[in-house]
């Protein structure tokens, strides 16, 4: 539906995300419009709009109360969370727009290949926060401004306390593989979820397509979202995820479920989420106002204690809970990669896991 | 055409004043089947033309090679014949007895055991899965649990796996029975009782009386349900969708929906749907064979009601082996859907400390989609059931009583929804209404028309089954004193058939509102309904959010029945049947 051809764009992207992979000195020109702040006029526009339309495939408790917090700090507009995973969001997006139907204001993407994409077709609306201007680094912005990283998290593995004995807690990917997991393990779809999208690239390019064939042979139990292993391992029902989001581990933590983070030695999948605006928005001055507000060191504060996720903004504090990213054996994201083998991943994942 | 005097009474009927003298039967019948020509070959038009043809648009047949080689084709097709056959049979098996002690046996409480059956079809086929996970997933599964807790089974071993092939089977056998047992249940109680007094009278045992009158009078309508229920299991999604992923395989309705993930293609998608029509078309076919050799007509002007059969000693065994059925599609879920919507963790037993209404703070005040939801649901389920009924109403007197040559094709149409999966209804509306002249995306309309065109199947068997029963002698005296076809179809079928019209929009109604599969493709942010909402709830694996949304929606959808039987079904408020 979508041309997928690359494009001067696109090629300008590459290189900022060669600048961040390889530490590149990669400066181009931008074509990003002057930085925003939250002025009483960009308040008022956005009040008297009155809703705003954001999908996003966060966790929807997280999504809600973000949406909730918003609401409150600017009462008269009301926030309507529609939320799935970043695959179906993007098939939604599609459809809604191949069919003209203007619906999504603003939108939060767990697959930072969605934004390579749908600005190459042109339907995102540049719009840079003051916040962004000032305090992001340029890995988490796209320099034509259509696009800022809000959120950054990782793909763990995880497991029950009360069913992993400490001795037996796995330190690698590679140990998952073994024959006492066998039918333990719990697993999202990089067909539905962005971020498995992401790690399962990650995991396929560091591991190798054979690691997959491998764990296919475990009995996994298949799930679609991110944050259903996490929820799978807290009710018991698995022993150990393979994949999904640290921060819906956290939070189930937070509220008194056995669950416990691994950081692979292999490296744990990374991955940024960005947030964009749309050209077509029927609430523009809305989008504006919300991504001016969670670009905030305010809005990203939030976000960071309500959820544990890593921050953005560089003067937002880390989670003290929370191992700091710097301590981590991370695996490099690379969404132009992602952008450009999506189909291929998810057709060799399908024939690996029969689903 | 004869005119009707307004004085004159009319067997039974009341006779309006106005003088009536055109038969407005034919051109009735031309409009509905224009109308049906666009609801139904619209749609299927788009879906026969992406069938064969590329991605580029180029004519081809590609679509079908790749389906009988491709093993990611096969396998579900395969997989879908297994349950669809296995889900018929064990529903007959389950179903039939269960009627006949039902309907011809003085088992006590025999009411209150058909309420909870049309509880059980009420129950969307999705979320009884989600609440069979939720009873026997293999190590969080409550029934687990307790068999752990009681055998002192290591926590490994699981007495059930609701992950597999045989789980699915099993849910899906749960929700599915419901339309054998009901279509066998009206049948035996429509025998006629002086048939039966006659073979007893002239000496024929009760077995004897059973084998040569009562079964082959009702051996029809259990072939037409073992025959649903094969239709039902084989073009479901609700259930394969929930439970088929983590178990590790598709059935050809969740690979069709697969198919239109990003990036979509609608064209393997129609031609993965074509075998599904070509069998449906066949079995159809069976089944008319069937039914068509004998005459069935058995509610006249005269008759009895038929005898109970005394079951002595066995009246209370027989009650606790249908409650003990009952507790799989009904007790047990429910249980565990309240278990979960009011418990902190949904996996573990309710107790005062793990109490909570959290769950339903976060559904009714925090989920921001509830309430459009809600809206959305109920405002279509209520006008495609009054639609739904009442189109089906006017198609079944036209062809039941084959007042046209057009019959055919009417009632042709009126079936053809039924070999089509909503999920592949969904992407041919989607196809016909994304462009002119009917734009209708991201509307209400389009799932209006996607629910009408769905459930008038099912109105319509159920419409024409119902004029079936009535006697044509009724009509015919009716006619005979000079009322039109529609005249006589208001005054004298109508009001024979009202609880039976009741029952239709009640069936309707529910099914809108359990209907996953067609909305799923067509819904838009804005036109967001319940079961999608639970869809995309079931993909982040929320399960108490689940629970809440679940049971609230079958509370208000009893409550709608409820309400639609006490104002317009009489005396039948207690009673649903969908005769």
């Amino acid at each position: 539906m979508t041309p997928r051809s690359p494009s001067r764009r696109q090629l300008l992207k590459a290189a900022g995300a060669a600048a961040v992979v390889g530490g590149l000195p990669a400066r181009v020109l931008s074509a990003a419009p002057p930085a925003v702040s939250a002025t009483p006029e960009l308040i008022a526009a956005a009040t008297s709009e009155g809703k705003l339309n954001f999908y996003t495939a966060m966790d929807l408790p997280v999504a809600e109360k973000i949406a909730k917090a918003f609401e409150a700090k600017y009462s008269g507009i009301a926030v309507r969370v529609e939320r799935s995973g970043s695959e179906r969001v993007f098939q939604r997006i599609a459809q809604e727009m191949g069919s003209g139907i203007r619906n999504v204001d603003i939108v939060n993407t767990s697959d930072a290949a969605h934004v390579i994409v749908w600005k190459r077709n042109g339907w995102l609306a540049p719009f840079v926060p003051s916040d962004v201007a000032a305090h992001w680094l340029e890995q988490y912005k796209d320099p034509d401004g259509t696009w800022a990283t809000v959120r950054i998290y990782l793909s763990v593995i995880a497991y029950n306390t009360n069913l992993v004995a400490p001795g037996d807690v796995p330190k690698s990917f590679a140990e998952l593989l073994e024959p006492k997991w066998m039918g333990k393990l719990v697993k999202g779809h990089p067909g539905y979820s962005g971020t498995i999208m992401t790690a399962t690239h990650q995991m396929a390019r560091d591991l190798g397509w054979g690691y997959f064939e491998k764990l296919a042979g475990q009995k996994v139990l298949q799930v679609q979202s991110s944050t259903d292993p996490p929820k799978k391992i807290a009710l018991g029902e698995r022993a150990v995820q393979v994949d999904g989001g640290d921060y819906n581990v956290f939070t189930h933590k937070q509220q008194g479920a056995p669950v416990e983070v691994v950081y692979a030695s292999e490296g744990s999948p990374t991955i940024s989420s960005p947030n964009a605006i749309f050209a077509g928005a029927v609430n523009p001055n809305a989008a504006r106002l919300f991504q001016c507000w969670l670009c905030s060191r305010e809005g990203q504060q939030f976000l960071v204690d309500t959820t544990g996720q890593y921050p953005a903004h560089g003067e937002a504090k880390a989670h003290p809970s929370r191992r700091p990213l710097s301590q981590i054996k991370l695996m490099r994201e690379d969404p132009v990669e992602v952008e450009a083998k999506a189909d291929e991943i998810k057709a060799r994942y399908t024939s690996i896991f029969k689903v | 055409m004869a005119t009707l005097d307004s004085t004159q009474a009319l067997a039974g009927a009341t006779v309006p004043t106005a003088r009536t003298r055109l038969d407005l039967s034919t051109p009735v019948m031309v409009l509905f089947t224009a109308a049906l020509c666009v609801l139904i070959v619209l749609p299927l038009g788009w879906l026969l033309v992406f069938a064969f043809r590329d991605q580029a648009g180029r004519a081809t047949l590609a679509n079908f090679q790749r389906l009988l080689t491709d093993p990611t084709f096969v396998e579900p097709l395969l997989t879908t014949f297994t349950i669809a056959g296995s889900v018929s049979l064990a529903c007959g098996a389950i179903a039939a007895p269960m009627a006949w002690l039902v309907a011809r046996s003085d088992m006590p409480a025999r009411n209150a055991v058909r309420i909870i059956v049309t509880a059980s079809f009420v129950t969307p086929p999705f979320l009884g899965a989600i609440a069979w996970e939720l009873l026997a997933a293999p190590n969080s599964g409550l029934l687990n649990q307790a068999w752990r807790a009681v055998t002192g089974a290591p926590s490994e071993e699981a007495l059930f796996d609701i992950y597999t092939l045989t789980g699915l089977i099993f849910v899906v056998c749960c929700y599915t029975f419901p339309y054998v047992f009901v279509l066998v249940a009206n049948a035996l109680e429509r025998v006629p009782g002086d048939l039966e007094d006659a073979a007893a009278m002239l000496g024929s045992s009760r077995w004897r009386t059973a084998r040569r009158i009562t079964i082959p009078l009702a051996l029809p309508a259990l072939l037409a349900g073992l025959l649903v229920a094969f239709l039902q299991a084989m073009t479901l999604f609700g259930s394969p969708a929930i439970l088929a992923l983590p178990a590790g395989f598709h059935t050809i309705t969740t690979k069709i929906w697969s198919l239109f993930q990003y990036p979509p293609k609608p064209e393997l998608a129609a031609a993965a749907s074509l075998p599904l029509l070509v069998l449906t078309v066949v079995l159809l076919r069976a089944q008319s064979a069937i039914l068509g050799r004998r005459s069935f007509a058995v509610v006249g002007g005269k008759g009895a009601a038929p005898r109970l059969v005394g079951l002595g000693a066995l009246r209370w065994p027989a009650l606790a082996l249908c409650l003990a059925l009952l507790c799989l599609p009904v007790f047990l879920p429910y249980g565990a859907l309240v278990n979960a919507a009011f418990s902190k963790v949904p996996s573990q037993l309710l107790t005062l400390d793990r109490f909570t209404l959290r769950n339903f703070v976060f559904v009714f005040s925090e989920v921001s989609a509830t309430k459009l939801a809600m809206k959305n649901t109920f405002l279509l389920g209520a006008m495609a059931a009054t639609a739904g009924a009442l189109m089906a109403l006017v198609i079944a007197y036209l062809t039941s009583r084959a007042a046209g040559r057009g019959h055919r094709v009417l009632g042709f149409l009126a079936m053809a929804p039924i070999a089509v999966p909503g999920i592949v209804l969904g992407v041919g509306l989607f196809l016909a209404y994304t462009r002119p002249p009917f734009v209708l995306y991201g509307t209400l309309w389009i799932l209006l028309l996607a629910y009408i065109t769905i459930e008038l199947p099912a109105a319509y068997q159920q419409m024409q089954s119902a004029f079936h029963s009535v006697h044509h002698e009724l009509e015919e005296a009716g006619r005979i004193f000079g009322a039109t076809r529609l005249r006589v179809l208001k005054d004298v079928t109508g009001p024979l058939l009202r609880s039976s019209l009741v029952a239709t929009w009640c069936f309707v109604f529910v099914a809108v509102v359990r209907e996953l599969s067609a909305a799923v493709i067509l819904f838009t942010s804005q036109t967001k309904v319940l079961s999608v909402l639970i869809f995309d709830l079931k993909e982040s694996g929320d399960l108490a959010a689940i629970a809440v949304l679940g049971l609230s929606m079958l509370v208000l959808t009893a409550l709608v029945i409820v309400a639609a039987n006490s104002l317009l079904g009489g005396g039948s408020a207690a009673r649903l049947r969908n005769n």
